[in-house]
This record gives structure tokens, sequence and C-alpha cells, in this order.
């Protein structure tokens, strides 16, 4: 007999808690990728100012701010959800009522961080 | 392993829509999964109306209400009626619940029921929970004692009884386990929120004497660590437990049991 499979993922309630459990990780991978960038700076750097040149053509472009606009916040939502999973780590923060807040901590301060973190450097 | 779409078998399909019933102002809508074992065909999504004045308020009672009184060959488990056996566990408006404790007025729109997720179907709401008995089994939840059997009982002390409030009320209904993303990609060897849960509920207990053996058993890098804090697990369970928690206490102890052999 070919039992069929109940549904899953098409039919759950997406609740924040787990949105932020897939972001972690998706913000977790894209800045293991992101150190080729980090790598492809420092190649620029030990060719010299002509290679540093090329590189800074290419992350003042749109696209390249876009991704590095990216990549700041990754670091920032990965950071606070990172804390998060300490304080778990530690057997706090467990309730369902607290889980929700610290999820929507860290969600608005990885944006905040983010804003403020390019705001200071278009300011200075 | 991760699958997010369903096999081809498992694709629902549109279902046979029922009438209305006679008095239709106080009607609501029950979207209910439908596979028959004997039929060749895949599961499907049949609708019927429950008239809510000439029914009771919970889910359950419309599923009851349906099996009386419209279609007699929907299948499900139920016992109880008021949330102490874990039979009603099924997927309703998108969450694990049990049917006889989710309250129909509840729910906005069309009622949607599914059977727990991410199971082998034996017949429309019912799923095949073997394995996930076969992992609460694995646990071995039952008292290890070395010491010698005492005259009449096995003696706990007031604070050592506490340690086991949020464990000992588990129902084994499965809205946890199954609620699971994790376990949904791992079930065979991940052994899920549920029988963590009551892991630790043996783990905790003062009484029993083989905790460290209990420990090295769950040290898996799959039995245990497959759990990631999604919190799904917490949410879904009726009785208000929170297997996450239990877990986080069980990867705590292997840390510090780990750290005082090295001192």
């Amino acid at each position: 007999m070919n039992n069929p499979l109940s549904p899953h993922l098409s039919i759950y309630k997406f609740k924040l808690s787990l949105l932020m459990s897939i972001a972690h990780r998706i913000t977790g991978a894209a800045l293991y990728f992101s150190m080729l960038i980090f790598l492809f700076f420092l190649i620029s750097l030990s060719i010299g100012a002509s290679g540093y040149e090329i590189f800074s053509l290419i992350i003042n472009t749109w696209i390249g701010k876009l991704v590095m606009l990216g990549i700041t916040w990754a670091i920032f939502h990965h950071m606070l959800g990172g804390l998060r999973h300490f304080l778990w780590d530690m057997v706090k923060g467990f309730e369902v009522k607290t889980v929700d807040k610290l999820a929507t901590i860290s969600l608005l301060g990885g944006i905040a961080l983010t804003v403020i973190y390019w705001s200071l450097y278009y300011i200075l | 392993m991760v699958e997010l779409a369903l096999p081809r078998n498992s694709k629902i399909t549109e279902g046979k829509k029922w009438p209305l019933p006679e008095n239709h102002n106080n009607t609501r809508e029950f979207k209910v999964y439908r596979w028959n074992p004997e039929d060749d065909k895949n599961p499907s999504m049949d609708t019927y109306y429950i008239d809510t004045e000439d029914c009771g308020p919970m889910v359950l009672d419309a599923l009851m209400k349906i099996k009386s009184d419209i279609d007699t060959s929907l299948t499900f488990r139920r016992s109880c009626r008021e949330g102490v056996c874990g039979s009603c566990a099924m997927n309703i408006d998108g969450v694990n619940r049990l049917a006889c404790t989710t309250a129909i007025e509840d729910i906005k729109g069309a009622v949607n029921i599914y059977p727990l997720p991410h199971q082998k179907v034996i017949k429309d709401l019912v799923p095949d929970l073997k394995n996930f008995f076969d992992q609460h089994r694995s646990v071995e939840p039952w008292l290890h004692t070395k010491s010698e059997e005492p005259q009449e009982e096995w003696i706990q002390s007031k604070e050592d009884r506490e340690q086991l409030d949020g464990l000992y009320e588990c129902i084994m209904c499965a809205c946890c386990s199954t609620s699971c993303p994790s376990y949904w990609w791992n079930s065979d060897k991940y052994l899920g929120p549920a029988a963590l849960l009551q892991a630790y509920r043996w783990i905790i207990d003062s009484r029993d004497d083989e905790r460290e053996a209990r420990l090295d058993k769950l040290e898996d890098p799959f039995k245990l660590y497959r759990c990631h804090t999604i919190m799904n697990c917490a949410k879904a369970c009726p009785k208000g437990l929170n297997p996450a928690k239990a877990i986080a206490s069980i990867k705590k102890m292997m840390v510090e049991r780990r750290v005082s052999k090295q001192a």
C-alpha cells in the first residue's frame, strides 16, 4: 500500500520564531560566503594601490553597496540571534512570551543597528 | 532529509463539497483531509458545513457531528474529549492541537483540518505513530535503580518532586514532535521534542540511579542535537509544557558533566 505523507511546511502556520530560526541559518550561510569578498579585499590590498582601486570601484557600484548593506545586516542579525542562542544555552528565556519578545527585539535590533551603522558611515 | 515538496502520491486534490444544512444562518465551513487506502486516489480536502447551533463548541464536536450526520466514512482518533488522552491530536488551522480542547469560535474563517504533519497517513486524520512511540520506548521511560528496593516506596523530597513539574504532565499526543521542522526532516534519527522531554523527566528524577547512562545514550549528533530551538514544540503543546526547555536542560547537563570530568 502506498500511504501518503501528510502535508507539513505548506500547511503549518509560520510563526515569527520559526522565521527567525530560518533567517539565522540563511544569514549564517551568507556570512560564510561573504568571507570571499573579504578575501578579495585582502588580495586587492596585497596587489597595491592599483588593485585596491579596482576593488573600491566594484564595491562602490550600487550593486556593491547593496551587497555590503546586506552583509552588515546579516552580521548584526546573526550576532543578536547568537546572543539569543547563548541565553537559551543557559536554559533562560524559554517562556513562549519571552521567546516572541526576544524574536521581535533581535529582528528590529538587527535592522536598527544596520541603519545606525550606515548613517554613521555617511555622516562621518 | 529536507524535502520541501510532498511526494507525488501525497499531493492534495479538491475533494467533495457536501451541501449546506437546511438552517444555514450559523454555519461554519470545515475543510477536512481525506485519504482512503481502499481506493487508488490521492488525498483530497472535503468540504462540510455545520450548523453551530446544532453542534457542541469544540472542533471534535464538529468532527463527530460530521461523522454521525453527514459522512460516516470520516475517520479520526478520539477518546476522552477533555484533553487528557491525546488521541485527537491533529493540525487545525495550521497549528497542531487537540480537537477536543480547540473551540470552533476561536478559529476565523473555514476550519482547515489535516492529520499531524509529515507522518505516514493510515486513513483520513489517522497518522501512523509507530516511530514516535518506538522513540519513546528507546529512552526507557521507567525508573532505573541500583540501590536496594525500599520496604514501602521510593522516597522523594518535596523539592525533588517539584523538578518533575512541567514534565510528568505530558500525554504523548505528538503535537510537539510533528510540529518540529527538525523532526520532519530527521525523524529517523532525531528523537524529537516529546521523547526528549520524557528522557529529561527520568534524567532529572532524584530516584533514578542511571543518570550518567541516560546522558551517554543521548550524546549523539542526531538524537539530541538536531534541536535548534525553533520553538514550534512549546507553542503547539496543548498542556502548556516546554519540550524545548527540557532539551536545553539536557544539553546544559552534557556540557556541565564534561567540564566537571576535566576539572
